[in-house]
């Protein structure tokens, strides 16, 4: 059994743009843009971005939600991207997602139990009285009481709602789950409940985890290991505090300069970026922070840096730490 | 002043678990009947309904006429012990062809819904779910139906099929299945894209699953609320190609001809237009009450 859990390679997500009379092919957005990362058996792989910059995507790729235009999703030395229609039924019982919005991701029309027990009937667990004994118990374990299952969404509230959607893509005991946003949609003391369940389960499960965030502290607080996105790429990945401590992309430290400090006696170095994200579906040639970036060079406009590992366990995309 | 001393108060106590809830766990559907039950005008449109309902199955039978015997002896007689609500010109039980017309009128009604229903929630299905070009050809074909009037494809219908029943709800059918289609196509577009249904792919359910589970009992209230309204206007239509003269054969009964052969001799025999158009009335009164009620009662943006 290797260490690595999931090893993503190259991974592309381009949606096609359609213009005119004919619906011809006019362009791509290109939402994910050669992305890859591996994340190893039971820790927590964060990835952060701001908005549009295709962290949902990847996450959504990776099970294969939406097909991936290229790339490999390695998963258990199975490429999933490969895996038929009905193999890849199969093994969703072992990659499970939990969503950003707990109040669209519940069927309104189905009690909790209902809405619990889908997976199971869906990979073929019928016996009712199995169900129940594994509704119940999960909705113990997600902290839940057994006697809500008969009721329904609407009847909870938005952080007892994300409680079931976590029961949800765990009842069926998987081995990746992937956050996309999990708490983003809470209020903030509901926030740290739900990453406590979250880091609980992991430990009582052997969970590994995918989690995507814009919050730079949520992040921080629940990652092994963090991948910093950025129009479509990765520019930088590296274990959680090291990354925090000492930024190397200027994108993240741009990005890390902007949390706030709880410290009003503390100035803090602010590094203000010029301009805005250039369009995905028209990314410059070169780097794609080279137009913003405060250290950039004729290079970075002509040249796409790589991902390199320029240290044990920290890999960055940017030509100031080439090395030759 | 009254002295306040602290032996005025004692400590509350709770008895048992005060986490408890009490309110019953109601489905969406109990829910639905619960609020429907509160609004007094849909109660009184369903009520009158059902007895609409069944007098039209027993209301023949209470007298000893039928729809088409003649009797000259008695003709033009006023409403009274004999004959309910009078006699034509022929001498013609009105109650029994009263309630001859509801039967026509419920009959029709009821039919061309169930027709509009399936037709139109499999055709806006299939376009819904395939998309893409299927979805293209699919909506040009309706615009292309819609664009007909459907004057002209009824009067064309019953010169070829001859007037009857029959060509009146192939008529209607032919027409009326369009609204549904494009309501129904509406809805599923934007109920695949929720994300309940995204996350029950994920959790590995197939297309059938989906689609019974996620996507049909969501969109099955709003297809509910434009049926109860189907029912109504295929009542309309019929009474008024029977009533312009494209409808039933006589000596059939229709609630159209009733009013439209009362009309003619309004000024001596106001009975003969009063009675049919007052049973008109209250059913297209009562269908569209109790589908006002469902609206609000189904509608989960008032829920409360």
């Amino acid at each position: 059994m290797s260490d690595v859990l999931l090893d993503v390679r190259h991974l592309k997500k381009y949606f096609e743009l359609r213009g005119g009379l004919l619906h011809r092919v006019t362009g791509h957005v290109k939402a994910v843009d050669d992305v890859s990362f591996s994340v190893r058996r039971g820790e927590t792989f964060g990835i952060v971005g701001e908005s549009g910059c295709g962290k949902s995507t990847t996450g959504r790729t990776l099970l294969r939600l939406l097909e991936p235009t290229e790339g490999q999703v390695v998963f258990d030395g199975v490429d999933l991207a490969k895996l038929g229609r009905e193999e890849m039924r199969q093994k969703r019982r072992e990659i499970q997602m939990v969503f950003q919005d707990p109040y669209a991701s519940l069927n309104p029309r189905m009690t909790v139990a209902d809405i619990l027990a889908e997976p199971l009937r869906a990979h073929g667990i019928t016996d009712r009285a199995e169900v129940d004994r594994r509704v119940s118990q999960i909705l113990t374990a997600c902290g839940l009481s057994a006697e809500q299952a008969r009721r329904y969404p609407h009847e909870f509230s938005g952080g007892q709602r994300q409680r079931v959607g976590i029961a949800r893509a765990l009842v069926l005991n998987p081995k990746l789950i992937v956050a996309d946003e999990p708490v983003s949609a809470l209020d903030v003391s509901i926030q740290s409940q739900i990453l406590n369940l979250l880091q609980d389960l992991q430990g009582e499960f052997g969970l590994t985890y995918v989690f995507i965030s814009h919050d730079l502290s949520v992040v921080r607080h629940i990652s092994d290991r963090v991948g910093v996105m950025y129009l479509g790429r990765m520019v930088e990945v590296g274990d959680a505090e090291t990354l925090y401590n000492r930024p190397l992309h200027p994108y993240t430290q741009s990005l890390l300069a902007a949390v706030p400090i709880p410290d009003p006696t503390q100035r803090r170095q602010r590094v203000l970026l010029q301009g805005d994200v250039p369009s995905p579906a028209n990314p410059p040639k070169g780097c794609a922070f080279a137009q913003r970036c405060p250290q950039a060079t004729d290079h970075c406009h002509q040249v796409r840096p790589e991902l390199q590992e320029i240290e044990p366990d920290r890999q960055v995309a940017c030509h100031l730490y080439e090395v030759s | 002043m009254q002295t306040v001393t602290p032996d005025k108060f004692k400590p509350a106590t709770h008895a048992g678990n005060k986490e408890r809830v009490v309110r019953k766990s109601l489905s969406y559907w109990a829910d639905a009947w619960r609020r429907l039950k509160k609004n007094k005008l849909a109660t009184f449109g369903l009520i009158v309904l059902s007895l609409l309902a069944i007098f039209a199955i027993i209301g023949p039978f209470i007298q000893p006429y039928d729809y088409q015997s003649q009797d000259y002896a008695a003709r033009n007689i006023a409403p009274g012990t004999a004959h309910w609500f009078g006699t034509d010109d022929l001498g013609r039980d009105q109650w029994v062809r009263v309630w001859w017309g509801v039967r026509i009128s419920l009959f029709i009604g009821i039919i061309s819904a169930a027709l509009d229903f399936t037709i139109g929630v499999l055709y806006g299905g299939i376009s819904a779910y395939f998309g893409g070009r299927v979805d293209d050809i699919m909506q040009r074909i309706i615009e292309i139906l819609m664009g007909l009037p459907y004057m002209i494809i009824v009067i064309l219908l019953m010169m070829v099929m001859g007037p009857g029943i029959f060509t009146i709800i192939v008529a209607l059918a032919a027409v009326g299945w369009v609204g549904m289609a494009r309501l129904v196509r509406g809805q599923m577009l934007s109920l695949k894209e929720q994300e309940y249904v995204l996350a029950a792919r994920t959790l590995g359910a197939s297309s059938w699953r989906i689609i019974l589970r996620h996507l049909i009992p969501n969109a099955l209230g709003i297809i509910i609320i434009n049926v109860t309204f189907t029912v109504p206007g295929a009542i309309f239509a019929e009474a008024f190609l029977s009533f312009i003269g494209l409808g039933i054969k006589p000596p059939m009964a229709s609630l159209g001809s009733l009013v439209n052969d009362g009309m003619q001799v309004m000024r001596n025999y106001p009975y003969r237009l009063l009675c049919p158009s007052i049973v008109f009335s209250l059913i297209m009164l009562s269908f569209n009450l109790l589908g006002d009620g469902l609206r609000d009662a189904l509608d989960p943006r008032l829920r409360k």
